[in-house]
C-alpha cells in the first residue's frame, strides 16, 4: 500500500483540544435538570451476616427522596444476580453477585443500599444514618489460609472456598525432572494492585417514560456487555436500553466490569422518574472496583548442563475475591504465559483459585501476564547462576529463534484454540536491548561503582504477550450526504487515542483527510454488537475492521463517482474530500455528492446499480491471538542502608508489528512501564487478618509520581504479524508486563554482594533492610 | 467523600478566634486546610463548627531582630521557602521544606497549621525540635510562651490548650556559617517522611564540633532531640566512622511501627539518616559543601 | 439545604456572585455551581493534583478549599488558560505535540501547576519539571510525554518573550 499520508504518522491526536481546554465530558461533568446523587451504604465487614436494615432516620431527612435495599428492588428484577462469569470447565462453584447485598455482605465495601439525595453530600450525610445490624463471621484474608483444613468459609453457604481448579501443560514432566541433571525451585509470591485510574467509575442514568427507554451513560470499557446484562437483569428488550461511554479517565482493566453500582442507578432512575448520578469516590474505588492481588508460586525448572531448558512444572494458588465479576481469566493467563517466548520442552502447572472475603479479582492492565513472566525470567536467573552462565546467554540458548515462528506451543488459550507465536525475532529485540543499556560494559560499571561504596545492577526480562482478543469488533464507516465520514464501532475509548487511530486508519482509505472524519465510539445505539476495551485488543480487531469497511466503501466510492464522471475506476483517486480523474483536476465530484447519488430518490435507480447507501459495515474475525514481544533491560542503584532503590536507566524494545502512531505506540509503552515499576516498587494493597483493607487513600497505597519515574528508552521493532490485514498487534499492556521480572532481576544484581535473593513483588524498602540483614546473620 | 455539616466563622481578629474557642462546640481551626480538609472530606472529623484563619489580620509574618526569627502562625510554607530571611538565618528549615509535600501543598500550608496538626513525620515540628524554637500561643488570659521541647504532649497532641491559638514561633538562629542538614526518607518525593533528621552543627577554627543539635523525626510520638549524642559530638572532628558510632544510640528511640514500616526499620534509618545528616552538616560547616 | 454563604469572586476574569453552601470545597462549587467542569476530582484527599486551580496566580488543590474561602479571590481554571477560544495556550499546544495526555483526565491540574512553575522557572531542567509535577498523579503516560511538553513549552514561551 504505497502513498500512505496519515497512517503510520506521528498525526496529533483529535482527541486533545477538548481535554486541554476543559471541554472534555467525563462521567461526573454530566450535569443534568431535576438530577439528584447517589451514594452507596456498604459493608464495613470483611464477612457478616445482615440481620436487619433500618433506613428509618436516614428516609427522613431533608433533601433525602430514596434509599432502596435489594428488597426494594427485587420486584423490578428478572435476574438479581450480575451473571457475568466467563465460560470455563474448571470452575467448583457459581459465584455471581447480587444486586444489593443479599442477606450477607462478604467483602469490605460491598453495597448494600442505595441513597439517593439532592447532592452527594447529603447522600454521604444519610448513608451514615442507615442502621445496619451486622453479626459479623468469620473472614477469610488469605487465599493460602483459605484452602487449609477447617479454614472458614468465605460464603457461608458455600462447600468451600475454591472457586475453581485447573491445569495445564504438555509433554513428559514426571519422566523429564525424574532424569534431569538440574532441577532448581523456587516460592514466589506475586502482589499486584488496582487499576487506580485518576478517574474512578461513575454512572448517570436517565429514565424516559415516554419511549420506556433507559440511558446509562458509564465509565466502563464495554457499553454493549453493560448493555446485554441490563436487559438480563430488568427484563427491558434492546429498543429500552441505551448504555454510552464518555470520556473515560482511564480505564486499565476494572471499568470493563459490569458492576452492581450501575445496576442500581439504572433503577434508582427508573423508579424515581429523575436522572441520578453516582461518581465513585476514591476511598470506593479502593474497596468496591475489583483490583488484581496475590498469586503465590511453588516452581521448578529442569535445565541441563548447558543451561538449556528441559521442563518448567509447577502450582499457584490465586486470590480470586470473594465473587466472580470476570472468571478464572487472570489465573489462566498467568499460567499460560510462563513459557511461552522460550522452547521449554515440557510444562505442567496446577492452578487453584481461592474464595476470600475481598473485593473481586479482575483483570489490570497486563491481566496476569507480569505474574507468569516473572516466573519465567526468575528462574532462568537462578538456573544462570547456578550454572555460572551469564543471564542474557542463557536466554539465548533457550529463546525460540524467528525461524521457528509459528511456532505451535503444546498450550491452548481459554477460547480452546492452539497457542501459535506469529511473527517477531525474540533474539534480535533482546540483543538490542542489551546494546542500549550496555550490558557488556556493566561489570566494569558496577566494579567502579562498588569502589565508591554504591551498589548497582542490571536486570532484564523477555516477554511475550498474547494480543487482539478475538471474535470481533464491528466498525460502520459511511459518508453521508455531508460529505463528512462517520466511523462507528463498538470499540471503548479510555485514553488509548481510539479515536485517531480509527482516524488515522479510515483516512488512509478515504482521502486523508482526519479533520473530514468523526468517531463515535462507545455507544450501544450506533452498532447492534461490540465488545469494548482490553486484552490490548482493539486497534486489532477495530482497526482491521475499519480497513476492510474503509476499503469497501472506497470501491463503491469509485464506482459511483465512476459512473458520476463517465470516467473508469482506475483512472479515479481520492484526495481530501473530493474524487478526481488523475491529471484532470477539474474532473472531480465531492464525496457528499457521491453520497448523495445513492441516497436514492423515489423512482429512480441507483447509479451504477449498487447497494443504497455510502457505507460499509465490516466485522473482521479474529480465533488466534497475535502474540507482541519485547525486552526490558533495567539499571539500578540500590541503597543497602534505606532499601531505596532508583533508576539508573530503563530500556525497552518492542514489538507490536506494524505501527498506526508511532508517538501513541510509545505513549503506550511507556506508561505501561510507569504501571509495572509502580506494581513491582510502590503499590501494595494491604489487609489485616479480619480482610479489612488498610490502604484506601494514596497515601497509603502509593501510585509512582514524576520524580521517581525514570525515562524510558525505547526501541522499536516492526515484524507485522500475519493475523490481520494491517499487521498490527496490541500495545495498550505491553510495558508492564516485563517491569517487575527486570527490576527484580536487577536489585538482586545490585545486592549480589549481600547474597541477597529476590522472589517477590512488590518489593518495599524495608523489606531490601530485612533480606540484607538476614542474610548477613545467615 | 464530602465535608459533613458544619457551621462556618470567619473571624478577622486573634481576640474574635479566642472568644469563638471559648464559646463555641466542638470547634475546628482552619489554616492552611492541608491537613484539616482532608480529614473533612474523608469524614475522620466531625466538627459543628469551622474556625477559618485565614481572614485574621497579622498573623503571616517573617522578621528577624537580634538573632531570632519571629514568624507568624499564618505565614505559609510557600513565603518561608522563598524568605531571603529564612536561606540566610535557618537555612536548616529552607533544606526542610524542599522536601515539604508539593507546591501547591506549600501554597496554603502554614507553619501554624503543621505545629498543631503536630504530624510525628512532618518535617517542621522536626526543625522546632532542632531549633529550641519558642512557640507563641494567644488564650483568653493573653499570650504565653512554649519552648518546644514541652509543646509535644503526646502523638498528635500539641500543648495549646482548647482556648488557645497558635500565634506563631520564634526561632533562634544559630552563628552565621552554621552546618546543617535535613536529610529524610520518604517513599516518594514530596511524601510525609518515614524518617527524618535534622542535623546543626558549629564547628570552630580546628575543625572541632563546639555546639550540635540533631533531632529525629518519624520514628518517636513527636521529634526527638538526641540529647546524649549531641553532647558527645562536642570537641569531635568530622569522622563519618564516629559519626556511625554514635548514632547507633538512635536504635533506642522508643519508635512507633505499622504495617508500612516496622519501629526497628524506622530505628535502622535514624541511625543512617542522623549520621548522613551530620556528615553533611558538617561539610557544610566546613565549606566543604 | 445547610449553612449557606454569599460569596463573590473572579473565576476566569468573571465575577459571580453566588450563594454557596458553606461546607462545599471550592472543585464541588466550580464544578456544580459554575458548570466549570474542567477542574477534575480524583481523590479529595490532596494527593493526585487533578484538581489543582490556580488562586490569584499560585497553585491550589481545589479539594482542599472551602468555596466560601476563595470569596473575594481570583482563580483561574482551565477553562480559562487559553488566550482565546481560537487559539491554545504555548502550554496546551505543548501537550499536544508531545503526547502529554492519554485520557485528559490529570491534565488539568498538569497545566494549572506547570503555568505556575514556568512562571517561577521559566527555564528548569527535566528533574524540576519532575519536582514540580509530583503533586500531580498520572495513570496513563508515565510523565514523560509531560516533562517533554514541559520543556518544550518553556522554550516556547521563553522565544515568545525573545529570551
Amino acid at each position: 500500500m504505497s502513498g500512505w499520508k496519515v497512517f503510520g504518522s506521528r498525526a496529533k491526536r483529535l482527541e486533545d483540544p477538548a481535554l486541554l481546554t476543559g471541554q472534555g465530558r467525563f462521567v461526573d461533568d454530566i450535569i443534568l435538570p431535576e438530577m439528584l446523587h447517589a451514594a452507596f451504604v456498604r459493608s464495613p465487614h470483611g464477612h457478616a451476616k445482615i440481620s436487619g436494615i433500618n433506613v428509618d432516620s436516614a428516609r427522613a431527612m431533608d433533601g433525602v427522596h430514596a434509599i432502596y435495599t435489594l428488597d426494594d428492588f427485587k420486584p423490578h428484577l428478572t435476574n438479581e444476580r450480575l451473571v457475568v462469569g466467563l465460560p470455563s470447565s474448571a470452575y467448583k462453584q457459581e459465584l455471581d453477585r447480587p444486586a444489593l447485598a443479599m442477606g450477607e455482605v462478604v467483602y469490605v465495601g460491598e453495597p448494600v443500599a442505595i441513597v439517593v439525595a439532592d447532592t452527594r453530600y447529603i447522600a454521604e450525610d444519610a448513608a451514615a444514618m442507615v442502621k445496619v445490624e451486622y453479626d459479623i463471621l468469620p473472614a477469610v484474608a488469605d487465599c493460602r489460609a483459605a484452602l487449609e483444613e477447617g479454614a472458614p468459609l468465605a460464603h457461608s453457604s458455600s462447600p468451600h472456598n475454591i472457586l475453581a481448579q485447573f491445569d495445564m501443560g504438555y509433554g513428559e514432566v514426571d519422566s523429564v525432572f525424574a532424569n534431569a541433571p538440574h532441577v532448581y525451585s523456587e516460592s514466589m509470591w506475586q502482589h499486584r494492585g488496582g487499576s487506580q485510574s485518576i478517574k474512578c467509575r461513575g454512572a448517570v442514568s436517565i429514565y424516559d417514560p415516554l419511549e420506556e427507554l433507559v440511558t446509562l451513560y458509564s465509565a466502563t470499557q464495554a457499553a454493549h456487555t453493560a448493555k446485554n446484562i441490563l436487559i438480563d437483569m430488568l427484563g427491558l428488550n434492546e429498543n429500552q436500553i441505551r448504555v454510552i461511554i464518555p470520556d473515560v479517565g482511564g480505564g486499565f482493566g476494572p471499568k470493563l466490569v459490569f458492576y452492581q453500582e450501575d445496576v442500581s442507578v439504572v433503577l434508582a432512575a427508573k423508579l424515581l422518574g429523575r436522572p441520578v448520578k453516582w461518581t465513585e469516590d476514591r476511598r470506593e474505588h479502593f474497596i468496591s472496583t475489583t483490583q488484581e492481588r496475590d498469586q503465590f508460586w511453588e516452581v521448578e525448572i529442569a535445565v541441563d548442563d548447558n543451561g538449556k531448558m528441559l521442563g518448567l512444572r509447577g502450582s499457584m494458588t490465586h486470590d480470586h475475591g470473594a465473587y466472580t465479576a470476570r472468571g478464572i481469566n487472570l489465573a489462566f493467563n498467568s499460567a499460560l504465559i510462563v513459557s511461552l517466548p522460550y522452547d521449554v520442552p515440557c510444562y505442567h502447572m496446577d492452578v487453584v483459585l481461592a474464595v476470600t472475603n475481598k473485593v473481586p479479582v479482575t483483570p489490570v492492565r497486563g491481566a496476569g501476564h507480569p505474574q507468569g513472566i516473572f516466573v519465567m525470567e526468575r528462574l532462568l536467573d537462578r538456573a544462570a547462576r547456578e550454572l555460572g552462565i551469564d543471564r542474557p546467554e542463557i536466554r539465548r540458548r533457550n529463546l525460540i529463534p524467528t525461524e521457528q515462528l509459528p511456532f505451535t506451543k503444546g498450550l491452548k488459550t481459554r477460547g480452546d484454540a492452539p497457542v501459535v507465536l506469529d511473527s517477531g525475532d525474540y533474539l534480535a529485540c533482546m540483543e538490542e536491548a542489551l546494546e542500549r543499556i550496555d550490558f557488556a560494559g556493566f561489570s566494569e560499571r558496577q566494579e567502579k561503582a562498588r569502589q565508591e561504596g554504591r551498589y548497582i545492577g542490571v536486570g532484564i526480562a523477555n516477554y511475550v504477550k498474547g494480543t487482539g482478543r478475538g471474535p470481533f469488533e464491528t466498525v460502520t464507516v459511511r459518508i453521508g450526504p455531508s460529505g463528512k465520514i462517520m466511523v462507528y464501532s463498538g470499540a471503548a475509548a479510555m485514553g488509548q487515542s481510539t479515536q485517531t487511530m480509527l482516524t488515522q486508519i479510515v483516512a488512509e482509505n478515504l482521502g486523508g483527510d482526519m479533520e473530514n472524519i468523526e468517531v463515535v465510539t462507545g455507544d450501544s445505539s450506533v452498532v447492534p454488537m461490540g465488545i469494548g476495551g482490553s486484552a490490548s485488543r482493539q486497534t486489532v480487531t477495530a482497526g482491521s475492521s475499519a480497513l476492510l469497511a474503509a476499503q469497501e466503501v472506497r470501491e463503491k466510492a469509485l464506482k459511483v463517482a465512476a459512473h458520476m464522471l463517465e470516467a473508469s475506476e482506475e483512472d479515479l483517486e481520492i484526495e481530501g474530500r473530493e474524487i478526481r480523474v488523475k491529471g484532470v483536476p477539474d474532473l472531480k465530484v465531492g464525496l457528499g455528492q457521491v453520497a448523495h447519488a445513492v441516497a436514492g430518490t423515489p423512482g429512480y435507480a441507483l447509479p451504477g446499480g449498487i447497494e443504497p447507501g455510502m457505507e460499509a459495515t465490516k466485522n473482521f474475525m479474529i480465533d488466534d491471538l497475535t502474540f507482541v514481544n519485547g525486552t526490558a533491560a533495567v539499571e539500578v542503584e540500590v541503597d543497602p542502608e534505606t532499601g531505596k532503590v532508583s533508576f539508573i536507566k530503563y530500556v525497552i524494545v518492542h514489538d507490536c508489528g506494524t505501527v498506526v502512531n508511532p508517538m501513541i505506540v510509545a505513549g503506550q509503552v511507556i506508561g505501561g512501564t510507569a504501571h509495572g515499576i509502580g506494581n513491582t516498587l510502590f503499590e501494595w494493597m494491604g489487609y489485616d487478618v479480619t480482610a479489612q483493607p488498610i490502604t484506601t487513600n494514596f497515601a497509603e497505597y502509593l501510585l509512582i509520581s514524576a520524580p521517581e519515574m525514570p525515562h524510558v528508552e525505547m526501541g522499536h521493532m516492526e515484524s507485522p504479524t500475519p493475523l490481520n490485514p494491517l499487521g498490527v498487534k496490541g500495545v495498550g499492556e505491553c510495558g508492564v508486563v516485563p517491569a517487575p521480572a527486570a527490576i527484580i532481576s536487577a536489585v538482586e544484581n545490585a545486592l549480589a554482594p549481600f547474597e541477597v535473593y529476590l522472589d517477590q513483588v512488590p518489593l518495599r524498602p524495608p523489606e531490601i533492610v530485612e533480606k540484607i540483614q538476614n542474610a548477613a546473620i545467615s | 467523600m464530602k465535608p459533613p455539616p458544619f457551621s462556618y466563622h470567619d473571624p478577622s481578629n486573634v481576640g474574635e478566634v479566642i472568644s469563638l474557642l471559648g464559646s463555641l462546640e466542638n470547634p475546628k481551626l482552619l489554616a492552611g486546610g492541608q491537613s484539616l480538609m482532608p480529614m473533612l472530606n474523608m469524614r475522620y472529623v466531625m466538627p459543628d463548627h469551622v474556625i477559618d484563619l485565614n481572614k485574621v489580620e497579622g498573623l503571616s509574618y517573617i522578621k528577624e531582630d537580634g538573632g531570632t526569627i519571629s514568624i507568624g502562625g499564618m505565614t505559609r510554607q510557600r513565603d518561608l521557602e522563598y524568605s531571603d530571611v529564612m536561606k540566610a538565618k535557618c537555612p536548616l528549615m529552607h533544606d526542610a521544606l524542599l522536601q515539604v509535600g508539593h507546591r501547591q501543598t506549600r501554597n496554603r500550608g502554614t507553619i501554624g497549621g503543621s505545629l498543631s496538626h503536630l504530624d510525628p513525620a512532618a518535617e517542621l515540628p522536626a526543625v522546632c525540635a532542632a531549633h529550641d524554637a519558642v512557640v507563641i500561643v494567644q488564650g483568653p488570659n493573653g499570650e504565653r510562651e512554649i519552648p518546644f521541647s514541652e509543646f509535644p504532649l503526646g502523638y498528635m497532641t500539641p500543648a495549646t490548650e482548647m482556648d488557645e491559638l497558635l500565634t506563631g514561633v520564634k526561632i533562634p538562629a544559630w552563628a552565621e556559617g552554621h552546618g546543617y542538614a535535613f536529610v529524610e526518607f520518604s517513599r516518594r518525593h514530596g511524601d510525609f517522611a518515614i524518617t527524618s533528621a535534622a542535623a546543626l552543627l558549629e564547628v570552630g577554627s580546628d575543625g572541632g564540633i563546639t555546639r550540635a543539635s540533631l533531632t529525629v523525626g518519624g520514628v518517636g510520638a513527636a521529634p526527638v532531640r538526641m540529647n546524649d549524642i549531641e553532647q558527645a559530638l562536642i570537641g569531635q572532628s568530622g569522622d563519618e566512622e564516629r559519626f556511625r558510632e554514635l548514632c547507633e544510640a538512635c536504635r533506642e528511640i522508643d519508635a512507633l511501627g505499622d504495617v508500612y514500616a516496622s519501629s526497628e526499620y524506622r530505628q535502622h534509618l535514624a541511625t543512617v539518616l542522623s549520621r548522613r545528616a551530620l556528615v553533611k552538616a558538617y561539610d557544610r560547616a566546613t565549606g566543604k559543601a | 439545604m445547610g449553612e449557606t454563604r454569599k460569596i463573590s469572586l473572579s473565576v476566569n476574569g468573571k465575577t459571580y456572585e453566588e450563594e454557596v453552601e458553606v461546607r462545599f470545597t471550592l472543585a464541588d462549587f466550580l464544578r456544580q455551581q459554575l458548570g466549570l467542569t474542567g477542574t477534575h476530582l480524583g481523590c479529595e484527599h490532596g494527593v493526585c493534583g487533578a484538581c489543582t486551580i490556580l488562586l490569584n496566580g499560585r497553585s491550589a488543590r481545589s479539594c482542599l478549599m472551602l468555596a466560601v474561602q476563595a470569596d473575594g479571590q481570583e482563580i483561574t481554571t482551565i477553562e480559562g488558560i487559553a488566550p482565546s477560544e481560537e487559539e491554545m495556550h504555548p502550554l496546551q499546544e505543548a501537550f499536544r505535540d508531545n503526547h502529554g495526555l492519554q485520557c485528559g483526565f490529570c491534565t488539568p491540574g498538569m497545566l494549572t501547576t506547570l503555568i505556575e512553575f514556568l512562571g517561577d522557572n521559566p527555564d528548569p531542567t527535566e528533574q524540576e519539571v519532575r519536582e514540580a509535577i509530583s503533586g500531580n498523579l498520572c495513570r496513563c503516560t508515565g510523565y514523560q510525554g509531560i516533562v517533554a511538553a514541559a520543556l518544550d513549552a518553556a522554550q516556547r514561551l521563553r522565544e515568545a518573550k525573545g529570551v
